[in-house]
C-alpha cells in the first residue's frame, strides 16, 4: 500500500474521532445535530476512500447510505422533533464537560493501548482503523452515559454505530451481509426511536429521560 | 430445496416469517390468535422433523447436533406459549389494555420474534446471526412497550438503549473475529462461517480472539441478563404482556447464551487463547449472588421471577464456565429445564395476575384457596425452580454443585450460598402467596392450564427418569461444548 493512500485513510479515521470529541462537549441542541450531520459525512468520506483503495465497489453503497440517510435525512428529522417538542434549550450533561473530555482522553489512549499490541498481524491499515473505531465506539458510549436528554442518547448511540461501520469497512473484504444489516438496522432502529420519541412526547410533554426516572422500579 | 433437511430447515424460517405478514392484515382476533397457535404448531413439526433430516451445511446455514436441540426446544415453548397466550389475550381486551389494532401488531411481532430467534440458532454465518439476534431485540421492545403505560415505556427504552449498546459490542467482537480469521480462511463468505472458523480455530492469532472475545461476553451477556449489564430485564419482565415475560426469560436469554456458545467453542479450539472459563464463571457467580440477594424484598410478582431469571442465567453461565463434560451437560440440562419451569410460571403467573387485578405481591393472598388449580401450579412451578427435588432442576443443579466440588471446593462454596438465599426467599415468597387467608378482590380466570400442565408434568418426569437416549444425546453434546 503506498503512503499516500494510507495517510489520506488515516486522516479520515483520525477525522471521525475528533468530531467524536466536538460531540462531548457540544452544549446545545442544534449544534449537536449539525456536529452529527458531519460526522455523517467523514464516516461517508472514509468509507468511499476505502472503497477506492480496496477497490471494493460494494462499499460505495455504505458510503452512500451513510452520507444520505445519517448525514442528510436523520438530522433534518432530529431537527423537526427537537423543534416541535421544544426541547432546543442547552443540554444539561452529568458530569461537568471537563472531566468528560479527560475521560475521553483516557478511552482514546485506551482503545490504542489495547488494539494496537494485539493486532500486530494484521495490515498495517487495518490495525489503525480498528483502534479509531474503538475509540469512537467507546467514545459514543461516553457520550450516552453523560447525557439525560433522550434525543442526544440517541445521536450518542448513532455515533457509536458509525464507529462499527468504519471497523466493518476496515477489515479487507469482509462478506456484504454485514454492511447492509448494520445499515438496515440502524433504520429499523430510528424508527422504533421515532415511535418511542412521540409516545413518550404523549405521555408526559417531556423528553429528559430524567423525569422518566422517577416513575421506574418498584413504585406505583 | 430437493432434500427434505433444507425444506424443513427453510420451513423453521418461512412459517413464521409468512404468519407474521398474514397476522398483521388479518382484522379478527379469534381468528388470528388460532392462526398464532397453528403456525407455531408447523414450525414445531418442522423443528421436530430436523431431528431426523438435515439439511448439508452452507455458508448461512447450518444444523448440527448442537443447535438442534435449541430448535425443538425454542419452537416448544413458542408453541405452548402461543396457547396461553390465546386466552390471556381474550382477558386483555375485555379489559381495555390491549386495542384490536395493537393486538394485530401483537400477533405480528410474536411471529416475527419467532422466526427471528430460528434463525439466530441456524445460523452459520456469525454476521447473519447477530443481525438475527439484532431483529428478535428489537421486536422485543416494541412488544414491552405496547401497553403505552409510564412504566412500559420506561422499561422498553431502557431495554432498547441497554440492549442496543450491548448489542453493538457484540458486532465489534464480531468484526474482530473476522480480521483474526481473514488470514487464515481467507476473504470472503468462509471466514464469517462458524463452521469454517471453529475447523481453523487453532491456526488465528490468540491475542485477536481474546479481544474479540472479551466484546461479544459483554455483548452478549447484556443481553443473557448477566449482573453489572442485568439493568434492563426486570423491568422488561414486568411491564410487557405475560407471554412475552414467558419467550424473553424462557427462550431469548437462551438464544443470546447459545450465541456465545458458539464463540466459546471456537475459544475452546484455539490452545493460546485466554481461558474463557474464569470470565464467565466469575460473570455467572456474581449473577447468582446479586439476584439471590434482590429475590427478598420485591413487590412485584413479575419482577420476582424476572430476577429468578437472573439467577439461573447466572447458574447456567457458571456451569459453560467450569466446562469439561459434566459441568457443561448440567448447563445443557439446566437451560432446558429452566425455560419450561420458568415458562410455567409465567404461564401461571399471567393468570394469576388477571385474576386478581394486580401484580403486587402484598395484594395477592390465599390463591390455593381462591384458585386451587392455579395456586398448585404455582407452588409446583416455585418448588421446581427452587431446585426441590424430585424436579428436574434439582437434578441440573446437584450436578452443576457436585462437579464443581469435585473440581474447584472454594468456588462451590458461594455458588451453594447464593442456591440456598435464593431457594430460601422463593419459598417464602410463595408461602405469603399461595396460602393464608385469601385477600383483595378475585375474579374467575378463563384460563388454559394445557401449557403449565405440560412444562411441569415435563419437569417433573425429567426429574424422575430421562430416558437413555436423551441423556447420550445431552452428553455427547457436551463434549462438543468442550
Amino acid at each position: 500500500m503506498n503512503g499516500l493512500s494510507f495517510d489520506i485513510a488515516h486522516l479520515l479515521a483520525g477525522g471521525l474521532v475528533l468530531v467524536s470529541f466536538m460531540l462531548l462537549y457540544q452544549a446545545r441542541m442544534y449544534a449537536l445535530l449539525n456536529l452529527f450531520a458531519l460526522h455523517a459525512v467523514v464516516l461517508s468520506l472514509s468509507v468511499a476512500w476505502q472503497a477506492l483503495i480496496q477497490g471494493a465497489p460494494h462499499l460505495y453503497v455504505t458510503a452512500a447510505i451513510a452520507l444520505g440517510f445519517k448525514g442528510l435525512v436523520i438530522p433534518l428529522a432530529l431537527h423537526r422533533i427537537v423543534q416541535r417538542l421544544h426541547i432546543h434549550r442547552a443540554i444539561e450533561p452529568v458530569v461537568g464537560i471537563g472531566l468528560t473530555m479527560l475521560a475521553g482522553m483516557g478511552l482514546v489512549a485506551l482503545s490504542i493501548g489495547v488494539v494496537l499490541p494485539v493486532t500486530a498481524e494484521a495490515g498495517s491499515l487495518a490495525r489503525e482503523d480498528l483502534a479509531f473505531s474503538m475509540a469512537v465506539i467507546l467514545l459514543g458510549m461516553l457520550m450516552m452515559v453523560s447525557r439525560h436528554n433522550a434525543v442526544s442518547q440517541v445521536v450518542g448511540f448513532m455515533s457509536l454505530e458509525n464507529g462499527l461501520i468504519l471497523a466493518a469497512t476496515g477489515a479487507n473484504g469482509m462478506p456484504l451481509v454485514v454492511e447492509i444489516s448494520v445499515a438496515f438496522s440502524i433504520l429499523i432502529a430510528f424508527i422504533v426511536i421515532g415511535i418511542f420519541l412521540f409516545r413518550i412526547r404523549e405521555r408526559f410533554d417531556t423528553v429528559d429521560l430524567h423525569a422518566l426516572d422517577t416513575f421506574r422500579g418498584e413504585r406505583r | 430445496m430437493n432434500d427434505p433437511g433444507t425444506l424443513l430447515v427453510w420451513s423453521v424460517l418461512l412459517i413464521p416469517t409468512g404468519a407474521a405478514v398474514l397476522l398483521a392484515l388479518i382484522p379478527a382476533y379469534t381468528v388470528t390468535a388460532r392462526l398464532n397457535m397453528l403456525a407455531s404448531l408447523l414450525t414445531l413439526a418442522a423443528a421436530v422433523g430436523l431431528l431426523w433430516a438435515r439439511p448439508p451445511t452452507s455458508p448461512y446455514l447450518i444444523v448440527d447436533d448442537v443447535n438442534v436441540v435449541f430448535i425443538v426446544l425454542n419452537t416448544l415453548v413458542a408453541f405452548t406459549t402461543s396457547v396461553f397466550s390465546a386466552s390471556y389475550i381474550a382477558h386483555e381486551l375485555e379489559t381495555g389494555r390491549l386495542t384490536p389494532v395493537s393486538l394485530r401488531f401483537y400477533h405480528a411481532m410474536y411471529q416475527g420474534l419467532m422466526g427471528a430467534m430460528n434463525l439466530a440458532l441456524v445460523a452459520n454465518n456469525v454476521g447473519l446471526m447477530w443481525v438475527a439476534v439484532e431483529i428478535a431485540t428489537l421486536t422485543t421492545v416494541v412488544m414491552v412497550g405496547i401497553y403505552r403505560t409510564h412504566e412500559a415505556l420506561e422499561a422498553a427504552w431502557k431495554y432498547f438503549i441497554l440492549g442496543s449498546v450491548g448489542i453493538a459490542l457484540a458486532l465489534f467482537g464480531t468484526i474482530i473475529v473476522y480480521l483474526g480469521a481473514r488470514g487464515v480462511v481467507g476473504e470472503g463468505l468462509n471466514a464469517m462461517a462458524w463452521s469454517e472458523l471453529v475447523r481453523h480455530a487453532a491456526a488465528f492469532d490468540p491475542a485477536l480472539l481474546n479481544l474479540a472475545f472479551v466484546f461479544l461476553l459483554l455483548g452478549y451477556g447484556t443481553k443473557v441478563g448477566l449482573a453489572p449489564l442485568h439493568a434492563w430485564l426486570p423491568d422488561a419482565h414486568a411491564e410487557g404482556p405475560t407471554p412475552i415475560s414467558a419467550v424473553l426469560s424462557g427462550l431469548l436469554l437462551n438464544v443470546a447464551l447459545f450465541a456465545l456458545l458458539r464463540f466459546r467453542m471456537i475459544m475452546a479450539g484455539n490452545p493460546g487463547t485466554l481461558a474463557p472459563g474464569p470470565l464467565m464463571v466469575t460473570m455467572g457467580l456474581s449473577s447468582l449472588l446479586f439476584a439471590a440477594f434482590m429475590l427478598y424484598r420485591r413487590h412485584d410478582i413479575k419482577r420476582l421471577f424476572a430476577y429468578s431469571s437472573i439467577e439461573h442465567m447466572g447458574i447456567i453461565t457458571f456451569a459453560f464456565g467450569m466446562g469439561g463434560p459434566v459441568a457443561n451437560f448440567a448447563g445443557l440440562l439446566h437451560m432446558t429445564m429452566h425455560s419450561l419451569t420458568k415458562s410455567a410460571i409465567f404461564f401461571a403467573v399471567g393468570h394469576v395476575a388477571q385474576a386478581k387485578g394486580t401484580q403486587r405481591l402484598a395484594d395477592i393472598r390465599g390463591l390455593t384457596h381462591t384458585h386451587p388449580l392455579l395456586g398448585w401450579g404455582l407452588v409446583v412451578g416455585v418448588f421446581a425452580i427452587a431446585g426441590m427435588p424430585p424436579l428436574g432442576v434439582f437434578m441440573s443443579e446437584f450436578l452443576v454443585v457436585s462437579s464443581t466440588f469435585a473440581r474447584q471446593p472454594l468456588i462451590a462454596i458461594p455458588l451453594v450460598v447464593g442456591l440456598l438465599v435464593a431457594f430460601a426467599a422463593l419459598l417464602l415468597q410463595v408461602s405469603r402467596v399461595a396460602f393464608g387467608e385469601p385477600q383483595g378482590s378475585s375474579e374467575p380466570v378463563h384460563a388454559s392450564y394445557g401449557p403449565m400442565v405440560l412444562h411441569l408434568g415435563l419437569v417433573l418426569v425429567a426429574g424422575v427418569y430421562v430416558p437413555a437416549p436423551i441423556v447420550s444425546w445431552f452428553q455427547h453434546v457436551a463434549r462438543l461444548l468442550g
